[in-house]
């Protein structure tokens, strides 16, 4: 087919920031499309400057154009003044790459990192041409793949999508690409036959192959409305998926060319994962939890994918990314390599999601060499106690230690972020936050005359395959209270700036999170009444979810604050993140006795599946925890202080297994 | 004790194609990224924050191609000597320079001539006082354009109403009208060329289409829209250092013709090269 640039060239005057849709970039492949190649659209939904810097997406995109049967090509939400447009003039979502018609592909993969973004999926099959619901597509319509942290619980999209793929995606995208191919040289004839083609596949999850049943008015197992389970209804689906692994993050040394936009974009520098994983143990982190064992990049890979990436693309900012940099072997060394490369010019390097206990003098004076990037600490929980019941480990001299580090070595500002709306928070535990953010404004003027500190809230959002999938959310009431709580207590500290999530988009977040297949009329309900960009302040709209629920007959209380049994079946029970169920449940009764777990890689293995499961292991440079690390270096990880546990805020509406 | 200035060089590019759709600050960081790849010993400010001490020309409104868009580059003259680039007198610069970045810029990104600049006065945006600019015009005949024309250039006044932080201003922008022609090319299309003034701001094309002449030809409804603009030439005086005043009460004609205009940085890319460049 041939390219809409001629058409969509005329219309982008009319739009905001048209350099969105143009392509372009350095790094963008413009592939030749074949009969025997499966064409991929690889799709972000949400917009491009939020989207391009999605690492998962960019290495897909290179893995795929490398294969000799495969191409893909990228897309990303559409603005709504640009969607208006492209319905106006009868024109089809199209790629950035080749400015190819959407339709015109074999796949089209969504990349899910958030849940509000799921009415922009429905939004891009609409603009695609394409029926929304799996069950009205034939044979012309491309395969609606997603994939993503969100593909975890990917229930509330299941009516919508072909299939969900679950973890690391270098491998099994070859192996999908492969079955998609031989569908296409087949001349795409029965989408049936793919479809239990790809159930074969493992890591990948074909929910039109499964039934959920729930539980009526007069079951004897459960109350109305219950999920009983998700069973598979074909021989070819297996009873349980397994996610994907990549044991060895040194076979993968991609992005080799990140893309560099001419737009402006969110993080908009070079990005170098340097491991792949966590085992800190948050229990609040569904990202630690599924993306387990921790896999470090080989020091001596990241110095060179940092020096080759630098030159290649004119960056002046590296960003060293994991899930906790801080914890890479040898982080101080790579780092004063990076900005004593004078080939390079002045280069920054930012470390996002630091941890306070290993975050050191040492990486604060190299950091700053160039130029000072912000610096952000997540010390999430204002009391000692909370942060035993979250497994965040770090004790308040870890804190101040590192705000030292930082503000001694020049910083004026430093971020830090906490979580409210957590399993047996107490007033006293919320108010804890101001208390620590005004230490670190005093510990701060010490140095600085003008030291300020923001402190981030973020109401608490309990995840599928953690301890706290259990959990049921704070309403948002009472997150709107404790944020309250918090603006009333910062109010006359000098130096604290006070930021906080929307609570009311906490709700929905919480809803999509966990919710079960019959959301599905509920989010198709929300976009049809023009519900897209919901994780856009600007266009989020509360009030749409609500009457949606109401309209369908569903509650949030039911959905996002109640908790759950022990014995309750979940609507991801029948996927596996690799973690055992007993392991997770044990770990949440530890949680409520205020009992920590050391981080296994210093450790021997408590076995949680993640390894054991799938025959891999850690792969880590240093046997020793990084320098000023406090937890799993003899730290007492026992019950701290007598507060009791408070599990109930409010009276169950009716028992439950937890906390009795 | 005198301070020897930093070496400064321009270049002079055009912006045609798919990168015409970014913005004037996209250009900025593109060009960053640019002379970063091809380790041009560019001077950086002090401070917190250092930037790369570059400077542009005016502003080219987003979804405008250009034929002349000027970058100043201020170089760090203790790298450009130790560094031995000195084969261009006075400027540190390589002779293949634009190529190589040529080879690293986004396609539609041409460099098209780069010199020494060697009279450092006032910056590119002071000292250019008028752009030529090549409008298709998407919804009129040649000979309404023609009386929509000689409406504006007859007119005494042309009031312009805009908004500014906020406030609303009226201004005539007709002193800053100083050409229009209207020129067929085969097809349907019909083409203003304008020569528009930029001191002691710039009139958009675009503003200029827009423009009522109550109750004259000119103020026909709907205005008339461009399908696409192009900017040919931006221009200054050839004796720069004109003060500001005598440049206000210069003559009309220096801008529109003869030896007395200049283009900061000339380039044998006349109109036709131009229309080649962009088929």
């Amino acid at each position: 087919m041939s390219s809409l640039w001629p058409e969509l060239e005329r219309l982008l005057g009319e739009v905001q920031k048209p350099a969105r849709y143009i392509g372009c970039e350095d790094g963008m492949i413009v592939p030749t499309h074949h009969p025997d190649k499966a064409a991929w659209l690889l799709i972000y939904p949400d917009t491009y400057e939020v989207g391009l810097p999605n690492q998962g997406l960019q290495i897909l995109y290179e893995i795929l154009n490398e294969r000799p049967d495969a191409v893909a090509e990228r897309s990303y939400a559409p603005w709504t003044d640009l969607a208006a447009v492209l319905r106006r003039e009868g024109l089809p979502l199209f790629s950035l790459d080749t400015h190819r018609a959407a339709g015109d592909f074999d796949v089209l993969a969504f990349n899910l990192s958030a849940e509000l973004v799921y009415t922009n999926l429905l939004e891009c099959l609409d603009l695609a041409g394409i029926p929304i619901r799996a069950a009205d597509r034939g044979p012309e319509h491309p395969l609606v793949l997603v994939g993503g942290h969100c593909s975890y619980n990917p229930e509330p999209l299941a009516d919508f999508v072909d299939a969900a793929v679950l973890g690391d995606g270098e491998e099994v995208v070859s192996e999908i690409s492969a079955t998609v191919a031989a569908w296409k040289a087949e001349g795409r004839t029965s989408r049936e036959e793919v479809l239990v083609a790809l159930a074969g596949i493992a890591g990948v999850y074909v929910p039109s192959l499964y039934a959920a049943e729930f539980a009526d008015d007069d079951d004897e197992r459960s109350a109305s409305g219950v999920l009983l389970g998700i069973t598979p209804t074909h021989p070819a689906a297996p009873e349980q998926v397994q996610k994907r692994t990549i044991a060895d993050l040194s076979e993968w040394p991609y992005p080799k060319n990140q893309l560099v936009p001419l737009a402006e974009v969110v993080h908009d520098r070079l990005n170098v994962e340097v491991f792949r994983g966590c085992t800190r143990g948050c229990r609040f982190c569904q990202a630690g939890m599924i993306t387990r064992p921790v896999r470090e990049r080989p020091a001596e890979q990241v110095r060179t994918m940092v020096a080759d990436g630098l030159r290649r693309t004119g960056y002046d900012e590296v960003a060293l990314t994991s899930l906790s940099t801080a914890d890479f072997s040898g982080i101080e060394e790579v780092v004063a390599d990076t900005v004593s490369d004078d080939a390079c010019g002045q280069v920054s390097v930012s470390l996002p999601s630091l941890r306070v206990d290993a975050f050191t003098v040492g990486i604060a004076a190299q950091i700053q060499r160039a130029r000072r990037t912000g610096l952000t600490f997540a010390p999430e929980a204002g009391t000692w106690r909370m942060r035993q019941v979250i497994n965040k480990l770090i004790r308040e001299e870890d804190l101040y230690g590192a705000v030292e580090a930082a503000f001694s070595q020049g910083w004026r500002r430093v971020k830090l972020y906490f979580l409210t709306g957590l399993p047996t928070e107490t007033d006293e535990d919320t108010l804890g936050i101001i208390e620590m953010a005004r230490n670190c404004v005093e510990i701060g003027r010490r140095h600085q005359k003008g030291a300020s500190v923001t402190v981030s809230i973020g109401g608490f959002v309990p995840k599928p395959f953690t301890p706290f999938q259990w959990f049921g959310q704070n309403t948002e009431q009472e997150l709107r209270r404790k944020v309250g709580l918090l603006r009333d207590a910062a109010r006359n500290v000098r130096g604290v700036q006070l930021k906080w999530h929307d609570t009311r988009a906490s709700v929905v977040e919480g809803l999509l999170s966990r919710g079960d297949r019959r959301l599905g009329a509920v989010i198709e309900d929300v976009w049809r009444n023009g519900g897209v960009f919901q994780e856009w302040g600007e266009h989020f709209d509360l009030e749409l979810w609500t009457d949606a629920m109401a309209r369908h007959g569903m509650s949030f209380e039911d959905h996002v604050y109640r908790h759950r049994h022990e014995d309750e079946p979940l609507p991801w029970d029948h996927l596996s993140a690799g973690l055992h169920k007993d392991f997770l449940w044990q770990d949440w009764r530890d949680a409520l006795d205020q009992v920590g777990l050391e981080d296994c890689r210093w450790i021997p293995c408590y076995d949680c599946g993640a390894c054991t499961g799938y025959g891999i292991e850690h792969v880590v440079a240093s046997a020793v925890p990084p320098a000023g690390g406090s937890q799993g270096t003899g730290q007492e990880l026992g019950r701290g202080g007598e507060v009791p546990v408070v599990l109930m805020t409010r009276p169950p509406r009716e028992p439950v297994g937890v906390g009795s | 004790m005198s301070v020897v200035a930093n070496p400064r060089i321009r270049v002079r590019f055009s912006k045609t194609g798919k990168v015409r759709f970014t913005s004037h600050r996209d250009v900025a960081r593109i060009w960053e990224r640019a002379l970063r790849r091809v380790a041009l010993p560019v001077a950086y400010s002090e401070g917190f924050s250092p930037r790369p001490k570059l400077s542009y020309g005016l502003a080219l409104p987003t979804g405008y191609e250009s034929a002349g868009e000027y970058l100043d580059v201020e170089l760090d003259r203790e790298r450009v000597e130790e560094l031995e680039l000195g084969q261009v007198p006075g400027a540190g610069l390589e002779s293949d320079l634009g190529e190589r970045l040529n080879r690293v810029l986004p396609e539609g990104i041409r460099v098209q001539a780069i010199a020494p600049v060697e009279r450092v006065g006032e910056s590119l945006q002071q000292a250019v006082i008028a752009c030529t600019w090549e409008i298709e015009l998407a919804n009129a005949g040649s000979c309404e354009v023609e009386a929509w024309a000689s409406g504006i250039l007859a007119a005494d006044e042309i009031l312009v109403e805009r908004e500014r932080k906020g406030k609303k201003f009226i201004d005539d922008v007709r002193p800053l009208v100083h050409a229009l022609d209207v020129v067929e090319r085969g097809g349907d299309a019909v083409w203003l060329i304008a020569v528009l003034g930029t001191q002691p701001r710039a009139l958009r094309p675009t503003e200029l289409l827009e423009a009522r002449l109550e109750g004259t030809v000119a103020g026909r409804h709907p205005p008339l829209m461009a399908r696409s603009v192009c900017r040919m030439n931006q221009w200054m005086l050839r004796e720069a250092q004109e003060s500001r005043e005598s440049q206000k009460s210069r003559n009309q004609e220096m801008i529109t013709q003869g030896d007395a205009r200049v283009e900061p940085l000339s380039v044998d890319a006349g109109p036709a090269a131009l229309v080649e460049t962009r088929a």
